[in-house]
């Protein structure tokens, strides 16, 4: 390398660090804080020294790096290994995983955090798989996924709650109202295209957070509804201490009582909802609705032209997509036996949407990878509570910027016309 | 009627400020055909700017006008930088890339800048004292006695002095014409001579600006901000674009008054809980009827 390139990279660097001081200076470096009356600025410039300082380094670093002609070998490296998972070796990926799955519960190192982060994980992958079928397959930007989720959840609380009807009945009327949202969202807006679409979608999940808080006869309010009743095994309560004429769980079978139990249960109830949504997604790509969604995704004049009604077959991956968000959502009403607006927030939305994306849109085992990978950093930085979000934010950047078709890109279609082309 | 009147006051001058966010969106939207899901954040740091630099100033004791004009040229230089930086962190690898990518990377991107504040400023809401007071009254005699003050007059009047410079630059300028040139067709445009990396990096600069001012806007206007304030303020502002015309800018600026006078209004005359509800229903609605605004030109979709 010559000087001159040095000293070209040096300025660089230093014109970063100007940049950087810049954007850290005031937002880092004067705080403020309210004492007594008004607000009032305490200093911090030792981090925004130390910030712009790796600014500067990070970048110089890059200079050289670049102008040795290598490129950053870390991630591509890291990505291509995903990459190289094709669908035979997928499939594999799939049985291993499932067995895994089934056995989790059981392992030696599995304890009550494990299980609830694995229950948390299933949750998501459930979403992301039932956002798949509008996002990946039919190519409908959906940023208001969490509205049906929060329909889902409180169908299943009002209904459960008022009428005391046990989790089966209520989970498939929770779907069956979700996917009536999705209809009425859907109707008016499908007609718009890809941005306009998200936005419509968002402000559409924005409105029913709205409603939630303030039709206060009905959800509560803020407050949201407790006491919602625990799901039971097949008619059995996980109780210790079982009501009058009812057997309980560890009776009826005769073993201890555990509030493991009851967790294990909702695993394998989350588990078989979540495969469910896969077997189903798997099935409907290969019907002509499924097909009509694929084709409408790469390109819909020409699917106008061929006769298909993109209208309807956008709003049966609505209304189906939507379904899969209300069953998610009567789980998790069940599993925490309380709901409030809060967790229907548009934070939600962008996780499942981020999910998708980032897996490879249309990629069931990338929803699951993603998953994985994504809900993992978060619990990981738990510790670190305000800095999880910046890491979540900061990987949906960098996964964008270095992968931009996600960690498995799978836009290819079910079925081609002169056979698979290898 | 004085209380019609009132309303439309107050109307006006949240449009003013929704407007000035609005420009932003249309004008990326426009050159790049992204939404640049961040800007409502780069809103909001816009706001946190001119609020530290309100209290720097306010210790100093300078005269007001001093202080506001100093503040102004404050939070449009620390945002711009902000703007310019996202572009060239978040979009700019994206470019050419698949339709959803850099809508999700503005989406990460919103959520990191989010936190980031979060982070660096604390979660609780930043009260500030009232700067500019006083005001004009009018029908002084009736029931009702309208009242505008003097700073949603210094808001109306700062955004018609900055439209009007803003409107300078775009159609009379060499940068606006290769800025106009962009939109249209951007391989041709780099094949003219003109940098259109340059060019798209500086609509960033001035789209963050004019939000950093509706930022300090704001913080006068309601004394009051958090580092949550972009979203709300973001996805309104960008409705506000569509319902003008997304890349249309008189239609950024209308669709501001448009939906600043609809949410007042509906606070006003329908219900307080559900303001927000408004503004999202007049943009389905408006999406149904004219899906592409009042003053936007027909999407034709070419084979």
């Amino acid at each position: 390398m010559e000087k001159k390139d040095i000293i070209q990279s040096f300025k660089d660097s230093l014109f970063t660090g100007l940049i950087a001081l810049a954007l850290f200076g005031p937002i880092v470096g004067l705080r403020t804080a309210s004492k007594g009356e008004g607000l009032f600025i305490t200093p911090q410039w030792g981090i925004v020294f130390l910030l712009v300082g790796l600014c500067i380094l990070g970048r110089f670093l890059i200079n050289l790096n670049s102008a040795r002609k290598t490129e950053i070998t870390f991630f591509s490296k890291f990505t291509s290994k995903f990459s190289a998972i094709t669908e035979d070796k997928a499939k594999h990926f799939a049985i291993t995983a499932i067995l895994f799955a089934v056995v989790f519960p059981f392992l030696p190192f599995t304890d009550r955090y494990f299980m609830d982060v694995a229950i948390m994980i299933l949750t998501y992958i459930m979403l992301g798989w039932g956002l798949n079928i509008v996002v990946g397959l039919a190519g409908l930007l959906d940023l208001g996924y969490v509205a049906f989720y929060a329909v889902g959840a409180y169908s299943y609380a009002l209904i459960a709650t008022t009428f005391g009807w046990s989790f089966w009945i209520c989970l498939p009327l929770a779907g069956v109202f979700a996917a009536f949202f999705g209809i009425l969202l859907g109707f008016p807006v499908l007609r718009l295209r890809g941005d306009y679409l998200a936005i419509v979608t968002l402000g559409f999940g924005e409105i029913i957070r709205i409603i939630l808080i303030n039709w206060y006869e009905v959800t509560n309010g803020p407050d949201g509804i407790t006491g919602i009743p625990r799901p039971s095994f097949f008619g059995l309560p996980f109780k210790r201490s079982p009501d009058e004429g009812e057997t309980s769980f560890h009776l009826f079978f005769n073993l201890e009582y555990s509030t493991m139990h009851r967790i294990i249960f909702l695993y394998y109830l989350i588990l078989v909802l979540a495969l469910i949504t896969n077997y189903f997604t798997l099935k409907i790509r290969k019907l002509p609705v499924g097909r009509a969604w694929e084709a409408l995704r790469e390109d819909e004049i020409a699917c106008k032209s061929l006769g298909v009604n993109p209208t309807n077959t956008k709003l049966t991956a609505f209304a189906i997509g939507a379904m899969f968000g209300g069953f998610a959502g009567s789980f998790f009403a069940t599993r925490q036996a309380f709901i409030s607006p809060e967790s229907f927030t548009f934070i939600e939305s962008a996780i499942i949407v981020a999910i998708v994306v980032l897996g490879g849109m249309g990629s069931q085992t990338g929803v699951v990878l993603a998953s994985i990978f994504l809900i993992g950093i978060t619990e990981m930085f738990r510790d670190l509570e305000q800095y999880r979000m910046i890491a979540f934010g900061g990987a949906m950047v960098l996964i964008m910027v270095f992968k931009p078709k996600g960690i498995l890109a799978n836009r290819k279609p079910t079925i081609l016309m002169h056979g698979d082309k290898k | 009627m004085e209380y019609f009147i009132q309303q439309l006051v107050n109307g006006i001058t949240l449009g003013s400020i929704y407007g000035l966010i609005a420009i932003g969106y249309t004008m990326v939207y426009g050159i790049i055909g992204m939404i640049n899901f961040a800007h409502g954040d780069i809103f909001m740091i816009g706001a946190f700017v001119a609020l530290i630099s309100f209290i720097i100033f306010g210790l100093t004791g300078v005269a007001l006008p001093v202080i506001l004009l100093l503040v102004l040229l404050i939070a449009m230089l620390f945002t711009a930088c902000y703007g310019w930086t996202v572009e060239k962190l978040a979009y700019k690898p994206l470019r050419g890339s698949f339709r959803l990518a850099p809508l999700i990377s503005a989406l990460g991107m919103s959520i990191v800048l989010q936190n980031y504040v979060q982070v660096a400023q604390g979660a609780r809401v930043k009260p500030m004292q009232p700067l500019i007071s006083g005001g004009l009254e009018f029908f002084k005699g009736s029931e009702f006695v309208v009242t505008v003050s003097y700073l949603q007059i210094f808001i109306v009047v700062l955004t018609i002095i900055l439209m009007g410079i803003f409107t300078y630059l775009i159609t009379k300028t060499d940068l606006g014409r290769a800025q106009r040139a962009c939109e249209q067709d951007r391989t041709m445009t780099a094949l003219l001579g003109i940098n259109v990396d340059r060019t798209i990096s500086i609509t960033f600069i001035i789209g963050s600006s004019l939000a950093s001012v509706a930022g300090m806007m704001f913080v006068l206007y309601y004394g009051v901000i958090d580092f949550y304030i972009g979203f709300l303020a973001g996805i309104k502002a960008f409705t506000a674009a569509v319902l003008g015309g997304i890349g249309s800018l008189p239609g950024a600026m209308l669709g501001g008054l448009l939906i600043g006078l609809i949410e007042t209004f509906w606070a006003g005359y329908v219900s307080l809980e559900y303001k927000d509800v408004a503004a999202f229903s007049v943009l389905i609605v408006v999406l149904i009827f004219f899906p592409t605004g009042f003053l936007g030109k027909p999407d034709i979709e070419k084979v």
